[in-house]
């Protein structure tokens, strides 16, 4: 043996591509996932998320030139029946004519296993997803919520014990407060049993809250691969800036280095500072973004030394319960939103009004310098 | 005449009750008018006596009932039933496939369905005489092999029970297609794919997901073949040239030929009576649609 069990990956995608007709999904995709990670795969509609998905279960086969591996084995030639998965659909896909526990006990009539040694199994898969066994076990999937179709379709999946467990946008057709709850039992269920969960979802908040990692994809490419505080803190291009949390992006053309910070010149005379950036030259155009939360307003004139500032009017004031938004137009016209924790309007309401003057103050090292998308 | 129409809408629109009756109405009429009195109507003269030159004559007897169950009737009753029942089955076994292929085809889909409903662009009567010319010695069957040189002489197949199940099968193959169509059309695609992480290679996801799903259409389709096979007349008429007697030929005779109409309609009513019982056991016992597919 080469190399020793724990080292290898759960999962390898080695230059993957798949086009479907002129439609490039996936491009070049490369990626190595941990085993007992959860990973997600984040991005938009379209972005090719639920390809890479597919492709990793057997459902598509990679354009020639791509391998994925197994736990170290080429599967790319590989049957969905062959690579022992586990997956939960978006839409569930239970078998609408067979009961909760034929359900569940699908797969393992598969595998062939003697009858005796399934019921016991099924029992102990529903109450690992919190389902009463002798309430559900009889029920049909029509006869059940879309929360409850939810854990039979996880019960289903978990029964067989996988290494590797598939979810596409599983909780995507529940309601709010079902999936904050899901969210958390997911997150659980992974750490407790040492799965590797390979998750898809749209939603960036999801994503920040379940993944040990998160690779965002964009327009068949994956843009940025990191933790939840990476991805969120330190985003690479302005699409993973706007499409996980809000950004208040301004550009820029570098000015000098001194003290190891450089200066960013804008088009209205008006400068900031960034930290020190490698390979930066004079002239050189740069865009960075900035977390509403991590700018401040201040009166005009009053911004701590030591932080940028750019002057502006209040436009709006939105209210967001936890936090309230100000949206402030500066000198250049671009819209910056500050995010203030509400502090209780009814008792002591934000100072800022409509039309009022305003200075936005941030620390340097609070910009995010973004590469070209 | 509009002042009378919003009076009525006006009177029904007090009362809910009737509103559904109302919307019933036509084709409830309809349905009694061309079912319910001529049944009526047939029950009648089953129980009447028989006119000399057709028709009824006043009376009751049961005599007509009692001959039905003469072993020589019945031996045709057994048959048209064998007959029905295999002709179901070859449609059924040479149906599933096509139905199967059509809703799995994405770009060929509307040109086979429209192959499909073809045949009915032209009358029954002139398709199950175009076959005639198909099996006939000189046909069109028998000049192919004869050319390939798979036969030294002309199989003898007009005529045969061959031709006439031939026939039948023809005739109703569509309907099996159609609705066993239906069902694998709107089959949710994912389903095989959970199945295929689950395990299961092609053959047992067809076995285990995609066959019984389709039940429904099954079922629909054997009883839309079954029944009329049952009634027909034509292809055992004409192709088995009237020498593979089925009901169907009977109780056309007696109405026809024998002018006997008391004994085709008693006839015609054992057979209701048989189809309705073997439905009725049928759609009660195990082919019950799947539950989530009503």
């Amino acid at each position: 043996m080469s190399a020793s069990a724990t080292t290898v990956p759960a999962v390898e995608f080695r230059t993957v591509s798949k086009a479907f007709g002129p439609t490039k999904a996936v491009e070049a995709l490369s990626l190595t996932i941990a085993r007992g990670e959860f990973f997600s795969l984040l991005g938009p509609s379209g972005c090719g998320k639920t390809t890479t998905l597919r492709l990793l279960a057997g459902f598509e086969t990679p354009d020639p030139g791509g391998e994925i591996l197994i736990h170290g084995e080429r599967v790319t030639s590989k049957r969905p029946y062959q690579r022992h998965l586990s997956m939960v659909f978006q839409n569930y896909a239970l078998f609408p004519h067979l009961s909760v526990e034929r359900n569940v006990a699908f797969g393992l009539e598969q595998r062939r296993m003697p009858a005796v040694g399934i019921r016991p199994r099924v029992r102990q898969a529903l109450e690992l997803v919190r389902l009463d066994p002798d309430t559900f076990s009889r029920r049909m999937p029509s006869q059940l919520s879309g929360g409850q179709r939810q854990r039979i379709a996880l019960a289903r999946a978990l029964v067989l014990e996988p290494t590797i467990l598939l979810l596409d946008e599983p909780l995507g057709a529940i309601d709010l407060k079902l999936r904050k709850e899901m969210q958390l039992e997911l997150k659980a269920l992974n750490q407790r049993l040492g799965i590797t969960f390979v998750y898809v979802t749209h939603d960036q908040e999801e994503a920040l809250t379940m993944s040990d990692r998160i690779a965002v994809m964009d327009r068949a490419r994956i843009v940025q691969v990191g933790t939840p505080a990476e991805i969120y803190e330190n985003p690479r291009t302005a699409f993973v800036a706007g499409f996980i949390g809000e950004s208040n992006f301004l550009d820029g053309r570098a000015g000098g280095q001194a003290g190891g910070r450089w200066t960013v010149r804008r088009r209205d005379g008006l400068s900031f500072l960034i930290p020190d950036q490698a390979g930066l030259r004079e002239g050189t155009p740069i865009r960075i973004a900035v977390r509403p939360e991590w700018m401040d307003l201040f009166l005009p004139g009053q911004v701590p030394a030591g932080e940028n500032s750019i002057l502006g009017t209040v436009r709006d004031v939105i209210y967001l319960g936890e936090t309230m938004h100000v949206i402030v137009d500066g000198a250049e016209a671009e819209a910056m939103t500050v995010a203030v924790r509400n502090e209780g309007q009814l008792i002591k309401p934000l100072p800022w009004r409509r039309g009022d003057a305003v200075a936005v103050g941030w620390l340097p090292e609070d910009c995010q310098v973004l590469e070209e998308a | 005449m509009g002042r009378l129409r919003r009076r009525l809408l006006g009177w029904l629109w007090s009362r809910p009750a009737l509103q559904g009756w109302t919307l019933i109405a036509p084709a409830g009429g309809w349905l009694l008018l061309f079912f319910l009195v001529p049944i009526g109507i047939m029950v009648g003269y089953s129980v009447m006596r028989r006119g000399i030159y057709g028709g009824v004559e006043p009376g009751f007897t049961l005599e007509h009932y009692a001959r039905f169950f003469d072993p020589l009737y019945l031996a045709i009753l057994r048959r048209t039933l064998v007959v029905s029942a295999l002709c179901t089955l070859i449609c059924l076994v040479l149906g599933y496939p096509v139905a199967y292929l059509i809703a799995r085809s994405r770009r060929w889909r509307n040109l086979l369905l429209f192959l499909v409903v073809l045949p009915f662009w032209t009358s029954f009567l002139v398709r199950t005489f175009a076959m005639i010319f198909l099996f006939r010695d000189t046909g069109l069957v028998n000049t192919l092999l004869l050319r390939l040189g798979l036969i030294e002489a002309p199989l003898t197949l007009l005529y045969t029970p061959f031709a006439v199940m031939a026939g039948l099968v023809y005739s109703f193959l569509p309907f099996m297609i159609l609705p066993i169509y239906a069902t694998l059309e709107r089959q949710d695609l994912s389903l095989l794919e959970a199945a295929a992480v689950l395990g299961a290679p092609p053959a047992a996801r067809f076995r285990r997901v995609t066959l019984p799903l389709s039940m429904p259409g099954v079922v629909a389709g054997c009883l839309l073949v079954f029944i009329p096979a049952l009634g027909s007349f034509l292809p055992s008429d004409l192709l088995g040239g009237a020498k593979q007697m089925l009901i169907g030929n009977l109780i056309q005779n007696q109405f026809a030929a024998a002018r006997n109409w008391p004994f085709g309609s008693a006839a015609s009513l054992v057979v209701m009576a048989t189809v309705l019982v073997g439905v009725l056991a049928y759609l009660r016992t195990g082919h019950r649609p799947a539950p989530g597919m009503r």
